[in-house]
């Protein structure tokens, strides 16, 4: 029951990020030189008069600007998105249809990043300068300083065009007809080098944190306690200080959250797949700006939502949190 | 601080960072005197390979990857000192009016820079440059306004700590005004923090100005890394050193100046020290 009011009180205070985005997305359209219909339109000149009409109607724009504001938070707050010209189609349902293999690609290389991170950090923190901890030190400061970008575009070459391993873009195989086991594996080998592109660079990040973290709780009083009460290295390391480590790990991972989307954008778009990256990257190439910034409003709403799992599994790692 | 300095002096891979990224300004100087043509003109035959006479080959229209990579630097060191300059005056400013009023305005601004960190940093970015229309200074602006917050956080927590200090209230009681105790005597005393935390935010610039750029979101009208991959791209298949090079040229330079930044924050940031 307390688990259940907290997190109500989460969603209370979650909305007014939400709130913001709303209010940045307007000033965004009115900072915007010109007339907002025709950023809203997008300047490819492909909107007819009626239909410049039509959206200065439905945002209000021959009203007020408080009376704007106002139109705009309404239609924002009934996901009332409006419509994308350049693809026919429904703003809303452009980014449902796109959900599903962005959020395959950005588990799966989230998951990766976190648990290899949290592995090998623990591993370098475990032999502090040893060979292995500088190994790993090395491929995480070289992986930091890598665009994602780049590195699909290489592994393209390497894998794809070199040894011809593995495909170079797309969801999966069109036109194979696939089914079942032999679909699932045929999407896991288009999604190999898009997974890897994009956890790398916090994969580094993770590692590195993991690492100052051990080593920060290794010095604390209850792992002498610990080892004074003649418990071995091993229960030490996963019974007390593992759990300890983990915290400033979860917390960072909810930020991070926010970037992996930024970053799936340039990882999608080299790789051809077919998610709201690359819905992203063809409404910026159209210059179609409300679907942009439909696009942005609904990833500010994914990582609030991201935040508050974070939240509960922060209450889960630790009890100590107050709810 | 000079302390500081020798001890960065001792740190093998900070000195390492230092030595590729004078390198790189070698470069930057000197490339109108090695490529003292444009880099958008054409040099020679279209999607030569590495080694002949072009030492890195040329791209789809015959420009020398070689000289636009030495342009592509100049652009690339601009923007990212340009958005980090910006983005520190600004987050000072911001941390520094949090940390010296408290209060209300503190909750305020504190809550308003935590708002900034929760957004798609990078989809904001993209959306100011389309916005704006794609150029060098909109690009600074972009990135600023995403690099901002961790300066304001730093800049308040710093300020808070030094709030109660004794030659604060000393200064204060002399009846010296807000903005001097806040520019002479206070934010001197966070420089250190300020430049180890900075160092590391030109790195993230110049990851974020490629990245810009590779959507087509670069200034049409001057060379960058990001660009140059952007536009290689399509010929990915048969000619991959037009792609190749550029990523290494901001690989080099990231990897140089995070290591710089690691170094400064070990050898300035005392809390960091123990670590």
């Amino acid at each position: 029951m307390r688990f259940a009011r907290y997190m109500g009180y989460r969603l209370v205070t979650a909305l007014p990020v939400i709130l913001g985005i709303i209010v940045l997305n307007f000033l965004l359209i009115h900072l915007a030189p010109g007339d907002a219909a025709s950023v809203l339109a997008g300047e490819s000149g492909a909107a007819t008069p009626e239909y410049m009409d039509e959206l200065r109607h439905k945002f209000g724009l021959d009203q007020s600007l408080g009376m704007q504001f106002l139109t705009y938070v309404s239609n924002m707050a009934h996901f009332n998105l409006g419509y994308s010209y350049r693809n026919d189609a429904d703003v809303s349902s452009l980014i449902i249809e796109r959900l599903w293999p962005t959020s395959l690609l950005m588990l799966t290389a989230f998951g990766t990043a976190v648990a290899l991170g949290i592995i090998l950090g623990l591993v370098a923190a475990t032999g502090r300068n040893s060979w292995r901890d500088n190994i790993i030190s090395l491929i995480s400061l070289v992986a930091y300083a890598t665009p994602g970008f780049w590195l699909g575009l290489m592994m393209i070459v390497i894998f794809s065009i070199g040894l011809g391993w593995l495909p170079t873009s797309g969801f999966d195989t069109v036109g194979a007809g696939h089914e079942g086991w032999a679909e699932v594996w045929d999407v896991a080998r288009h999604l190999v080098m898009p997974a890897v592109s994009l956890a790398l660079f916090y994969l580094a990040l993770y590692a590195r944190l993991m690492r100052a973290s051990v080593l920060e709780q290794t010095g604390m009083d209850y792992v002498t306690t610990a080892r004074a009460k003649g418990q071995t290295e091993r229960r030490i390391m996963t019974g007390h200080v593992l759990r300890n480590a983990l915290l400033p790990i979860v917390t960072i991972a909810g930020v991070q959250a926010g970037n992996l989307i930024g970053g799936s954008i340039v990882v999608e778009t080299v790789f051809g797949w077919p998610g709201i990256g690359t819905l992203a990257f063809n409404a910026l190439q159209s210059r179609d700006l409300n679907l942009l910034l439909a696009i942005f409003f609904m990833s500010a709403c994914l990582i609030v939502i991201i935040n508050l799992i974070v939240d509960v599994i922060y209450v889960m790692l630790d009890p100590r949190m107050e709810i | 601080m000079l302390e500081g300095f020798a001890r960065f002096a001792r740190n093998r891979m900070a000195l390492f960072g230092a030595t590729v990224l004078v390198c790189l300004l070698l470069l930057v100087l000197l490339t109108p005197v090695i490529y003292p043509d444009d880099p958008f003109k054409l040099a020679g035959p279209a999607l030569q390979p590495p080694g002949g006479r072009f030492l890195l080959g040329t791209d789809t229209l015959g420009r020398d990857v070689a000289a636009e990579i030495a342009y592509g630097a100049r652009t690339s060191l601009i923007i990212g000192v340009g958005a980090t300059l910006a983005a520190i005056v600004f987050g000072a400013v911001a941390g520094g009016v949090a940390g010296y009023y408290r209060g209300r305005t503190e909750t305020v601004l504190m809550r308003i820079t935590e708002f900034f960190q929760t957004i798609p940093a990078f989809i904001f970015a993209l959306l100011i440059v389309a916005i704006l229309s794609p150029s060098v200074s909109s690009e600074i602006i972009a990135i600023a306004a995403v690099s901002w917050p961790s300066i304001a956080r730093l800049v308040r927590g710093e300020f808070v700590s030094l709030g109660g200090r004794e030659f604060v209230q000393a200064c204060a009681g002399l009846g010296a005004s807000d903005a001097r105790v806040i520019f002479s005597h206070m934010l001197p005393n966070c420089a250190s923090s300020i430049i180890a935390v900075g160092s590391l935010l030109i790195g993230t610039a110049i990851l974020l100005e490629a990245g810009l750029a590779f959507l087509g979101l670069g200034d049409p009208n001057v060379m960058s890394w990001g660009l140059i991959i952007s536009a290689g791209r399509a010929v990915l298949r048969s000619a991959w050193w037009i792609c190749t090079f550029p990523g290494i040229a901001i690989l080099l330079t990231v990897l140089g100046i995070n290591l710089i930044g690691d170094g400064l924050n070990e050898a300035l940031n005392p809390r960091l020290r123990e670590r």
